[in-house]
């Protein structure tokens, strides 16, 4: 939600259709641009985008992360049937990858095309917004690591209520050859990056060379949130998931299980091996349960984050509840130590305990027999309407199918049972 | 005259935006429940419509005014400064923006989810400019304990009674989430005197005011003692509470926790349900905000386990320090349950006033006698399908559809000189509308127009019911002096028959069990023709004797025949038939731009006495 990194490609897509419209006609990017997906048929490339054919080219994987050159995935100045065979070889192949985070792995899948361009400098361009202002950041020296020439960069604070148009960039920039040109492109930069709602966008480098900008390395957010406004500004766009870990079959399921719904349903697998686990309603209170655990030690031993929210039908949080036993329950602890199954939640305001505990019920009530295998014991902490009756039958659910579980209601503080079954596991 | 601190009183004053009528009586009923002197809730603002809602005042019903602007509720209510916008994210920034600039407005509370950032950036910082207060976006609101209620904050009557939220204590709670704002009610409650004010600020990344500035306003209040907080990861506002604790800004004891402490066993960067909440440097982790906060010398738990406690001690200490004085309990009124919610959980029951037994249009798919809409239109039901469901409420077989499909479009139309087309069309040409001109035809249908269908059934039942020869049958008629209806036609004859009828009978042989009524009629015909060639059984009476011959296929016995018959079966499928002619004429008339009808007047016999009868 709201902030949501791009690719490349779309981030320059957008900028090339809209850079005429808001310069009043005098500047263009180069709008000649290639996303390879493993959908792609390598061997038609040329075919389908002639000017591969003869241009010089650049090609990099474009999946929200930077520093590609430095971990030797960038390809600068080559022909098409190099860059083919470069992508051939790396398609599909995990790597991994080091940024300012630290180490990411993961799996490449789109890589842009653009045409090579020599240029004469290169420069440092981005725009960043905070609670008061938009700050435009300029400097003379890019296409090195920014941190490390801080102080060059100038930056333009825009306060909030400002009208784009009137921003003045040419007195704040430093002494650079076209300085004029340079500021007016700046500025129509920046009226785009308002009128799209993008809530970061940085080249760096941004080169310049006769007369015009033209990004070279592009990073930029949107803020999806504004989709209902700019859909048509921002043509067809997709929001690609962080470079990372690929999803789980579980948690792939938890999520078109999500998107069939207005409700909320979410599952991260931390690890499958630990022993305590979470089945919490609500964003916030989800959160604060998994802090607990980590706060008191246990962050090991967390196996899953995960909340149910927003009214899921009983169905959903049935089928939502198998699978996370079914994760729970697949081989007991080697050391015969018991798991942890942690039922927790806030006061509700207006959901009905009862009713959303009945598929957690259905579920548990057919694991009974892998629960006792595992030897698993529940906590159950919930508050809110009808509450007395769902934890009535949480408690009758514990007797008939013989599992050890515990019932606390909003008398009892609401981490209590994560502290309860932490000590416990101590013992 | 209302302190700069406050936002809200006992006779705080407020407009609802949007269609929200559950939220307004929420509202009041927390009015009721502090024993408030009026209700908050003024106007509510619904731009589609004005007038006026009924709503619960305790027992008895009040009304509320509709209003359908911003500034005619500003006008006419001068007093009330709280708007609480319900409006959605697609128009939540139009209507706080004009809000904005009316002078009687200061606090406007943002319930949408999802506005662009940018949007609540502008609005936030117009309401700094103005001096104004915005709550919100993406916020439940909050609740001044004993005075006044935002919308659905707090929950449920139930909620806000075990909160002690009727009566104001002492302690002032701000949080990021409003989900957990119950909760976080109750863990005040059963640490302290109770809750003074609560806010929740909304979990987007900029909200229109923020922790701090809530913090700031609860340090004026001489009425609250302790300050509890609970923020969250991402963004870097939590280290200004800590830059206003050291500064001494904040001098009242504050309990506080950032959520979020877990961000660091979790894979790369999980979004959590906030927008806000995601740390994009190490500044914004749960944990380096936590720590400042504890260095500036803010109360913070280890964990959020021992929130509740060090809220508790930190009361404690007050109380015993003399700070505070605890506040009295009292008991709140009680108001009534609703209806709706009485009924759900079992505790009242009440006959209904209405039954169907053909369809349910209630859940994801509405049906058709159980049938959703969905598998009626996969399966080709058809019209004769669906009177089928509708009609008979059973699920025909194939060929009985197609016969229902058959006399459907024999009936449709049968030229404009009959009485049905004929008023239809004086009607559409009088410049009457639609649905007036096609009443006009209809109405027509009875015993004379349309009549035989029904007419001949009768007749060919009563014969054939009471084991009259087709001789006999027609002699009683005649010793009866009826004309036998469905018999007789202008031009055809048995040696010309009449191809509709040919058709109907060949599909009914081809396909019926068995068409006994049918035979019957045709062998009255064979006597009728005896006499005339061309007493056939017409189209009408085919039709009329068919219809009994398939009800007798779907296994109604004779008694729901005749039953049917009587609440008029055949009439219904004249009616349904022949509307498709009669619409086809209104807009054959209406396309030909035809002027009003006016009878000429040689046509008609003018015989009209010199002077009325005169009588008495």
């Amino acid at each position: 939600m709201a902030q949501k990194g791009i690719r490349e490609y779309d981030a320059k897509r957008m900028l090339a259709r809209a850079i005429g419209e808001y310069s009043g006609g005098r500047f263009a990017f180069d709008d000649r641009l290639v996303l390879v997906t493993p959908e792609t048929d390598l061997a038609r490339l040329g075919k389908d985008h002639p000017w591969l054919r003869t241009e010089k080219l650049v090609v990099k994987p474009d999946q929200l992360f930077g520093k590609r050159g430095k971990n030797n995935l960038l390809l600068l100045d080559a022909d098409l049937r190099a860059a083919v065979a470069w992508i051939g070889e790396r398609m599909g192949k995990e790597v991994t990858i080091e940024g300012a985070g630290g180490k990411t792995t993961g799996v490449l899948t789109h890589f842009l095309i653009e045409p090579f361009a020599p240029h004469d400098a290169e420069y440092y361009l981005a725009f960043t917004s905070s609670r008061d202002a938009d700050t435009i950041h300029f400097s003379p020296q890019g296409g090195v690591d920014i941190e490390s020439v801080w102080n060059t960069v100038v930056s333009i604070e825009v306060p909030v209520l400002t009208d784009p148009a009137e921003v003045d960039v040419a007195s704040k920039l430093p002494d650079i050859p076209e300085k004029e040109t340079v500021a007016a492109f700046v500025q129509a930069l920046y009226r785009i990056y308002v009128d799209y709602h993008f809530t970061y966008l940085e080249f760096n480098p941004i080169a310049f060379s006769r007369g015009r900008l033209l990004p070279l390395d592009t990073v930029a957010k949107l803020d999806d949130t504004a989709a209902f406004q700019c859909a048509d500004k921002w043509g067809p766009i997709e929001f690609p998931r962080p470079f990372g870990r690929a999803m789980t079959k579980e948690e792939a399921y938890v999520e078109s299980l999500d998107a069939k719904t207005g409700a909320s349903l979410k599952l991260t697998l931390l690890n499958p091996d630990g022993r305590v686990w979470l089945l919490v309603a609500g964003g916030g209170a989800s959160v604060i349960y998994a802090d607990t655990v980590v706060d008191l030690g246990f962050g090991k031993e967390l196996a899953n984050y995960g909340e149910y929210s927003g009214d899921p039908s009983t169905e959903l949080t049935y089928e939502y509840t198998k699978t996370l036993l079914d994760l729970m329950t697949r081989k007991p602890d080697p050391q015969g130590r018991p798991k942890y199954l942690l039922i927790g939640g806030g006061i509700a305001n207006f959901t009905d305990v009862a009713k959303t505990f009945t598929g957690i019920i259905h579920a548990l009530e057919e694991y009974k027999d892998k629960l006792r295998k595992n030897h698993v014991k529940i906590y159950v902490r919930r508050g809110g309407p009808n509450y007395e009756e769902g934890l009535e039958n949480m408690r009758r659910l514990g007797e008939r199918i013989g599992v050890p579980l515990e019932v606390y209601g909003p008398e009892t503080h609401m981490t209590r049972i994560v502290s309860l079954a932490l000590e416990e596991a101590q013992r | 005259m209302r302190a700069d601190y406050e936002l809200f009183t006992a006779d705080t004053l407020a407009f609802i935006y949007g269609e929200q009528l559950r939220a307004a009586q929420r509202m009041l009923d927390f009015d009721y429940l502090c024993r408030r002197a009026k209700p908050s809730v003024v106007a509510l603002v619904t731009p589609e419509r004005g007038g006026f809602e009924k709503l619960f005042w305790g027992t008895k019903e009040i009304r509320i005014p509709r209003v359908t602007s911003l500034t005619e509720a500003a006008t006419r209510f001068p007093e009330a400064d709280v708007l609480v916008n319900f409006a959605s994210q697609r128009s939540a920034y139009d209507v706080t923006v004009e809000a904005l600039e009316i002078p009687t407005i200061r606090t406007i509370a943002v319930i949408a989810e999802g506005i662009p950032e940018r949007q609540s950036r502008r609005m936030a910082a117009l309401a700094k400019a103005r001096g104004k207060w915005i709550i919100g976006p993406a916020t439940v609101g909050g609740v001044k304990a004993g005075c006044f209620k935002i919308g659905n904050a707090a929950g449920t009557m139930e909620n806000i009674r075990e909160a002690k939220l009727f009566r104001p204590g002492s302690v002032g709670f701000v949080s990021v989430s409003g989900g957990l704002s119950n909760e976080a009610y109750n863990i005040v409650a059963r640490a302290t005197d109770g809750l003074n004010e609560g806010i929740a600020i909304g979990g987007d990344a900029f909200p229109g005011s923020t922790l701090l500035d809530h913090l700031l306003r609860f340090e004026k209040n001489p009425a609250i003692k302790l300050l509890v907080c609970l923020g969250e990861v991402g963004g870097t506002k939590e280290y200004e509470i800590a830059e206003a604790v050291k500064a001494g800004k904040i001098t009242k004891p504050l309990v506080m926790w950032v959520s979020g402490t877990c961000a660091k066993v979790l894979p790369g960067q999980v979004q959590f349900g906030h927008a806000g909440a995601r740390a994009d440097s190490a500044a914004e982790t749960a944990d380096a905000k936590n720590a400042a906060l504890r260095e500036a010398g803010v109360i913070v738990p280890n964990s959020f386990d021992d929130y509740g406690l060090r809220i508790k001690e930190t009361y404690d200490r007050l109380v015993k320090e003399g700070t505070i004085v605890p506040a009295a309990d009292a008991a709140p009124p009680s108001i009534p349950i609703d209806y709706a919610q009485a009924r759900a959980e079992g505790l009242v029951r009440r006959p209904t006033h209405f039954i169907s037994t053909i369809c349910d249009e209630r859940g994801d798919v509405h049906n058709y006698c159980g049938v959703p809409i969905d598998r009626v239109i996969e399966e080709r039901y058809g019209i004769g399908g669906v009177i089928g469901l509708l009609w008979f409420k059973k699920e025909i077989p194939p060929y009985a559809r197609e016969f229902i499909d058959i006399v459907l479009q024999i009936i449709a139309d049968h030229g404009p000189a009959v009485s049905g087309a004929h008023n239809t069309i004086v009607a559409a040409r009088a410049g009457k509308d639609l649905i007036s001109s096609l009443v006009s035809g209809i109405l027509t249908i009875g015993p004379r127009f349309g009549g035989a269908v029904n007419g001949a059934a009768e007749h060919f039942l009563y014969g054939l019911r009471n084991g009259l020869s087709p001789r006999q049958f027609v002699d009683e008629m005649k010793r009866r002096n009826v004309r036998i209806q469905g018999i007789g036609h202008r031009l055809h004859s048995l040696e010309n028959p009449d191809a509709r009828v040919e058709l109907m009978k060949a599909f009914a042989r081809k396909h019926f069990r068995g068409t006994p009524l049918l035979d019957y009629a045709l062998a009255v015909e064979q006597v009728t023709t005896q006499k005339k060639g061309n007493l056939i059984l017409n189209v009408d009476g085919c039709i009329g004797v068919l219809l009994v011959d398939l009800l007798t296929e779907l296994r109604f016995s004779d008694a729901e025949i005749d039953e049917m018959i009587r609440a008029g079966l055949f009439n219904a499928f004249f009616v349904l038939g022949r509307s498709i002619g009669l619409i086809g004429h209104y807009f054959d008339q209406v396309r030909l731009e035809q002027d009003l009808y006016r009878h000429p007047l040689d046509d008609i016999l003018y015989d009209v006495p010199k002077a009325p009868e005169k009588v008495g």
